[in-house]
């Protein structure tokens, strides 16, 4: 739906750009593969690594484990789990409701949301090459250690 | 060797799926259909973003993402950066090089960080599906303490990150 929308917007702009100025829509049009080109390599390894990760903790497999480990053990479980892999939202999100109905705490749900979304170790790779290892570190970290205190603030507010 | 390094993990990964693929075929072909999967959503959510991104390049001036996000953009910046972020759709992935083509306009390194955070975990749609699977005072709840923790951390990491180190990562940018 929303990628409709974004395909929507980006082709109307780009023919009010060709009928503004051709030249320069040729030049955005260059400058859009180039970009697209530069990180290909990059980001093709990352697909192939999230598409191995992704067979290996499969989503199955992940509910089994978190399901059965709960409290504090089984927060900081679901929290590696929720930083390494890498679940469309799609999936993500049915997956922690049924976690939640198989046992989970609403802490261990909300740290598991917050690092799978937040926290990104299989891109590192792609983001240390637009932003540099120091940047993909700290953002990633601080993003992991941040899980927690959502998580805790949730749980407070929602007991 | 300069010709094979950006293609490292690449083929990494590729040797460890064979290795997979030898020893449990199963496996190997799960692991197949789900790069497959991968690499079909990229296709479908990469090409409008790069097309803005030339778009954006070609026709918006660096002023103008200055004035409203560059050093001295403020609270202006930040709530810019946050509505860009929120109402993205797509893997963040997809937000890096929207964030590099940012960064090469002159927008200011917290305010890109911020952009990077709201895209991570405060996406519209995504707070939509969250709302349907684990209710709305869970999902708004999480939405506010990402909107303070994000720029809590911005502004933490643009601190950490020194001013030369940022130039370095902004030159890296500049001629894309």
């Amino acid at each position: 739906m929303f990628e409709v929308i974004l395909y929507i917007l980006a082709l109307t702009l780009l023919s009010y750009s060709f009928f503004r100025d051709r030249k320069k829509t040729k030049m955005a049009l260059t400058k859009s593969w180039k970009a697209f080109i530069n990180i290909l390599p990059a980001l093709a390894g990352v697909l192939a690594l999230i598409g191995l990760m992704l067979a290996v903790l499969s989503p199955d497999l992940v509910t089994r484990v978190l399901g059965q480990n709960t409290g504090t053990w089984g927060m900081f479980l679901t929290s590696l789990f929720g930083a390494i892999t890498l679940i469309p939202a799609f999936v993500a999100y049915p997956m922690a409701a049924s976690l939640l109905d198989s046992g989970a705490g609403i802490m261990q749900i909300a740290v598991f949301v917050s690092t799978l979304t937040m926290v990104g170790t299989v891109t590192a790779p792609l983001e240390a090459k637009y932003f540099g290892w120091k940047e993909t570190l700290l953002r990633n970290g601080f993003a992991y250690l941040f899980s927690f205190v959502a998580a805790i603030i949730i749980g407070v507010v929602l007991r | 060797m300069k010709l094979i390094k950006p293609y490292i993990l690449l083929i990494l990964v590729v040797i460890i799926d064979l290795g997979i693929i030898l020893y449990n075929p199963d496996l190997g072909l799960k692991i197949f259909t789900n790069t497959r999967a991968n690499i079909l959503q990229m296709l479908a959510i990469l090409p409008p973003i790069f097309l803005l991104i030339g778009l954006l390049d070609v026709w918006v001036p660096r002023e103008q993402f200055m004035r409203f996000m560059g050093e001295k953009s403020g609270i202006v910046g930040i709530s810019f950066s946050i509505l860009l972020g929120a109402a993205a759709a797509g893997p963040l992935y997809a937000a890096f090089p929207l964030a590099a083509i940012m960064i090469q306009k002159g927008v200011k390194f917290s305010n890109v960080l911020i952009f990077l955070g709201a895209w991570s975990t405060m996406k519209i749609p995504m707070v939509l599906f969250e709302i349907t699977a684990l209710g709305s005072q869970f999902a708004l709840t999480r939405w506010v303490i990402s909107v303070v923790g994000i720029i809590v951390m911005a502004l933490l990491i643009s601190r950490i990150i020194t001013k030369t180190e940022q130039s370095e990562i902004y030159a890296r940018h500049s001629n894309l």
